[in-house]
C-alpha cells in the first residue's frame, strides 16, 4: 500500500518585486513516498529553493503561497495541509517533524555559538531532556555523523570546522529530533567531490538506519543517479516530468529532461561530445510564454506547443507535461 | 590573548604620548608669548616674565618638553593660573557631574535606541519603522542646545518636574545631583540615540538575511528566539563598536549640554578656561579626555573578544 509523506499539488509561489508580482512557481506538482529519496532537479532558478522554502514557511516577506496544496502526513498518520498552518503550528513541524539543510555550510551555522550548542538548541526546542542527557545525545549524534573525536568537537565554534564538517553538523542538527522528513537544498554543491561522496554516504547510511524521507534538491544528474528512488524535474518554476529514477533515465518523456541527460559530462565519451548543452536560455519569470515554457528551446516544439500544457500519466507512474508521449528522436 | 593586550597597550601608550605631545605644542603654536598671551592685554612686563619663569617658558623647549611629559606621567598636569591650584585637582573637582551626564545619557540612549532598531529593522518599511528613521534623523539634526532650551521651558520651568539647571548648590546630597543631571542626560542622549538607533537598525538588518539566521527559523524557534538569541548576539558586535565611538561625540555633546544647563562640570570648566586662557587647564582636560576615549576604546576591543571566538588574538 502507498504512504504518501508529501504530496504537493498545482504550488503556485509569488513574489513582490518592485516591477509588480512575479510568479516564482507556476505549477509545482510531485509526490513524495515514506522513507524513500526524492531528487528534486532543474537548472539554476528553476524554483527548487523556493518550493523547499515553501514547504518549510520560510518564504521570504515578499513571496507567499498563491495557490495550490502542500500535503503532508507525518508519522502518527494525521494529515495536514502546510500552507494552511499557522506560525505556532510550523514551529511544532519545523526541526521536529521536517529538518532542512542548506547548501550553504559555511554561512548556515551561527559563527558565536558552539556547534554543540546549535545542535542542542533543537532538542532543547523539541525534546523535553536536562542539560546532562542534551549533551549526551549531542556528542552521541556528531559521532553518528562521524565527526571525529565528537565530545571535544561539541564544544568548537563553527570557524574551526571544515567545510564537510560543517555539514556533518547541519546533518546531526537536522536528524536529531528524528524528523520524518529531511529536505537537503544542495548539501553538496559546495563541496569537494570526495567530500561530496561521502557526505552523500552518510545521508544514505542514517536513511537506513533512521528510515526518514528525503526530498533531495540538486542539479547535478550524476547525485541524482546515485541518491534517488524517484526524480521531479523542474523547469521555469514548474514540474515538467515525475518518475522513479530508472524510468527517468531509460524512458525519457520529457524533452527538457532529454536535454539534461544529455547534458551530463560521461567519462566514457570524447571530449567533443561530451557536453551537449541546451541551446538557448530559461526565458524570464515575467516573459513566460502561453503555453509551455520550454517550447522556444525545444527541437521538437511545433504549433500546439503554444497551449497551456499539463502533467500527464504516460506511463505507469510516470508523469511528463509534454504533448508529446516521448521524445522522438529527430 | 596577552599579545594582544600587549599589542594594544604598546598602541595606547603612543596614542597618550602623541596626545601629550599635541596639547604640549598648541600652547607654543600660538602666535606670540605664551606668558603675555595668558595673561591678556593689561599684563605689565614683569607680570609676563614672573609667568614666564613659573611655567618655565625661559628653558629651552626641548627641556620644557621633557619636564612636562615627565610631570604629566606622574600625574602632574601642571598649575592652574586662574584657580591658583594643581590642575589635577581642579579636573577631579568638576569630573562627577560629567562622568554621569555621560553615563546617563549613554544609558538613555541604548535603553531607547537599541529595542527601537531592533524592532524597525525586523518590520523593515512599516509604519514603524519609517517613523523612527525619520525621528532619528530630526532627533540627530535639531542643535541640543535647542532641545535642552525647549527641555528647559517645558519640562522644568512650566511643569516644575526637573531643576532647571544647576548642580543643587555645594550642600545638595547625591540624589539631588542626579535629580539635576535627567534632563541634561536626555538631551545629550537623543543626540547618541539617533546615531546607535540608525546603527543598531542597519546591522540588524544585514543580519536578519544571514543564513544562519534561516537555519534557526528553520529549527521551529519562536521569532522573538530567533531575533533576541541568534541575530541580536550577531548584530551586537557592531553596536559595541559605535557605541564605543559615540563617545566621541558625547564629549562634545557635554559641553554644549553643561553649559545650557549649568553644570560644573569638565565641559564647563574648558569653555571657561579657553575665555580665561588657563592653558595648563585646556591641556589638562585634552590629555584626561584622549585618555578616556581610548580606554573606552580598549574597552569595546575587549568586549569584542569576549563575545566573538573568532576574532584572532
Ligand atoms: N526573495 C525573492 N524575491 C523575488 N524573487 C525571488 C526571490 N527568491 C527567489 N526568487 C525568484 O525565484 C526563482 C527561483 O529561485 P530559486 O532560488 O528557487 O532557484 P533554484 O532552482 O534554487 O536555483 P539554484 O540552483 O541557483 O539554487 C528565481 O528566478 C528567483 O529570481
Ligand atoms: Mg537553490
Amino acid at each position: 500500500m502507498r504512504d504518501r509523506i508529501l504530496d504537493v499539488s498545482n504550488l503556485r509561489v509569488a513574489f513582490r518585486s518592485r516591477g509588480g508580482e512575479v510568479t516564482a512557481l507556476r505549477d509545482v506538482s510531485f509526490t513524495l513516498e515514506r522513507g524513500r529519496t526524492l531528487a528534486l532537479v532543474g537548472e539554476s532558478g528553476s524554483g527548487k529553493s523556493v518550493t523547499s522554502l515553501a514547504l518549510m514557511g520560510l518564504l521570504p516577506p515578499n513571496g507567499r503561497v498563491s495557490a495550490g496544496r502542500l500535503r503532508y502526513r507525518g508519522r502518527d498518520g494525521r494529515e495536514m495541509d502546510l500552507s494552511a498552518l499557522d506560525a505556532a503550528g510550523y514551529r511544532k513541524i519545523r526541526g521536529a517533524e521536517i529538518s532542512m539543510i542548506f547548501q550553504e555550510p559555511m554561512s548556515s551555522l551561527n559563527p558565536l555559538f558552539t556547534v554543540g550548542d546549535q545542535v542542542g538548541e533543537m532538542l532543547w526546542l523539541h525534546q523535553d531532556l536536562d542539560e546532562k542527557a542534551r549533551r549526551k545525545r549531542v556528542v552521541e549524534m556528531l559521532d553518528l555523523v562521524e565527526i571525529p573525536a565528537a565530545a571535544s568537537r561539541a564544544d568548537a565554534y563553527p570557524h574551526e570546522l571544515s567545510g564537510g564538517m560543517r555539514q556533518r553538523v547541519m546533518i546531526a542538527m537536522a536528524m536529531i529530533c528524528n524528523p520524518a522528513l529531511l529536505i537537503a537544498d544542495e548539501p553538496t554543491t559546495a563541496l569537494d567531490v570526495t567530500i561530496q561522496a561521502q557526505i552523500l554516504d552518510l545521508m544514505r547510511r542514517l536513511q537506513n538506519e533512521l528510515g526518514m524521507s528525503i526530498l533531495f534538491i540538486t542539479h547535478d544528474m550524476g547525485v541524482v543517479a546515485e541518491m534517488a528512488d524517484e526524480v521531479a524535474v523542474m523547469y521555469a518554476g514548474a514540474v515538467v516530468e515525475q518518475a522513479t529514477a530508472r524510468d527517468l533515465f531509460a524512458d525519457t518523456r520529457h524533452p527538457y529532461t532529454e536535454g539534461l541527460l544529455r547534458s551530463i559530462p560521461q567519462p566514457g565519451r570524447s571530449k567533443s561530445n561530451r557536453l551537449v548543452p541546451i541551446p538557448g536560455t530559461v526565458p524570464p519569470l515575467h516573459a513566460l510564454p502561453q503555453g509551455c515554457a520550454f517550447a522556444p528551446r525545444c527541437p521538437y516544439a511545433e504549433a500546439r506547443c503554444e497551449d497551456p500544457v499539463v502533467l500527464t500519466e504516460k506511463a505507469s507512474e510516470h508523469w511528463s507535461a509534454c504533448i508529446l508521449d516521448r521524445p522522438v528522436p529527430a | 590573548m596577552p599579545r594582544y593586550l600587549l599589542r594594544r597597550f604598546v598602541g595606547m601608550i603612543v596614542v597618550i604620548f602623541l596626545v601629550l605631545t599635541i596639547a604640549f605644542v598648541i600652547v607654543r603654536l600660538a602666535p606670540g608669548d605664551p606668558a603675555a598671551l595668558m595673561l591678556g592685554p593689561d599684563a605689565t612686563p614683569q607680570d609676563v616674565t614672573e609667568l614666564r619663569e613659573r611655567l618655565g617658558l625661559d628653558r629651552p623647549i626641548f627641556v620644557q618638553y621633557v619636564a612636562f611629559v615627565a610631570g604629566a606621567v606622574q600625574g602632574n598636569l601642571g598649575e592652574s593660573l586662574f584657580f591658583n591650584a594643581p590642575v589635577t585637582a581642579v579636573l577631579a573637582a568638576r569630573a562627577e557631574p560629567t562622568i554621569f551626564l555621560a553615563l546617563f545619557s549613554l544609558l538613555f540612549a541604548l535603553v531607547i535606541a537599541t529595542p527601537i532598531g531592533i524592532y524597525a529593522a525586523y518590520r523593515r518599511g512599516s509604519t514603524l519603522d519609517q517613523t523612527s528613521i525619520t525621528s532619528a534623523m530630526l532627533a540627530a539634526s535639531v542643535p541640543s542646545f535647542l532641545t535642552g532650551l525647549i527641555f528647559q521651558r517645558y519640562l522644568a520651568t512650566e511643569l516644575g518636574w526637573f531643576p532647571v539647571s544647576g548642580y543643587g548648590g555645594p550642600d545638595a546630597g547625591f540624589f539631588e545631583r542626579m535629580r539635576h543631571l535627567v534632563l541634561p542626560s536626555i538631551v545629550l542622549g537623543i543626540v547618541n540615540s539617533a546615531l546607535i538607533l540608525r546603527f543598531t537598525r542597519a546591522s540588524m538588518l544585514d543580519i536578519l538575511g544571514e543564513d544562519y539566521v534561516r537555519t534557526a527559523r528553520a529549527k521551529g524557534m519562536t521569532e522573538r528566539r530567533v531575533v533576541l538569541r541568534h541575530a541580536l548576539k550577531n548584530a551586537g558586535i557592531p553596536i559595541i563598536t559605535v557605541v564605543g565611538l559615540t563617545f566621541a561625540l558625547l564629549v562634545s555633546g557635554a559641553v554644549v549640554t553643561e553649559r545650557v544647563f549649568n553644570l560644573p562640570g569638565l565641559g564647563n570648566l574648558v569653555v571657561n578656561a579657553v575665555l580665561r586662557r588657563d592653558y595648563p587647564v585646556i591641556q589638562g582636560t585634552l590629555i584626561v579626555v584622549a585618555a578616556l576615549y581610548v580606554l573606552v576604546n580598549l574597552a569595546t576591543d575587549l568586549l569584542y573578544l569576549a563575545v566573538d571566538k573568532r576574532v584572532k588574538v
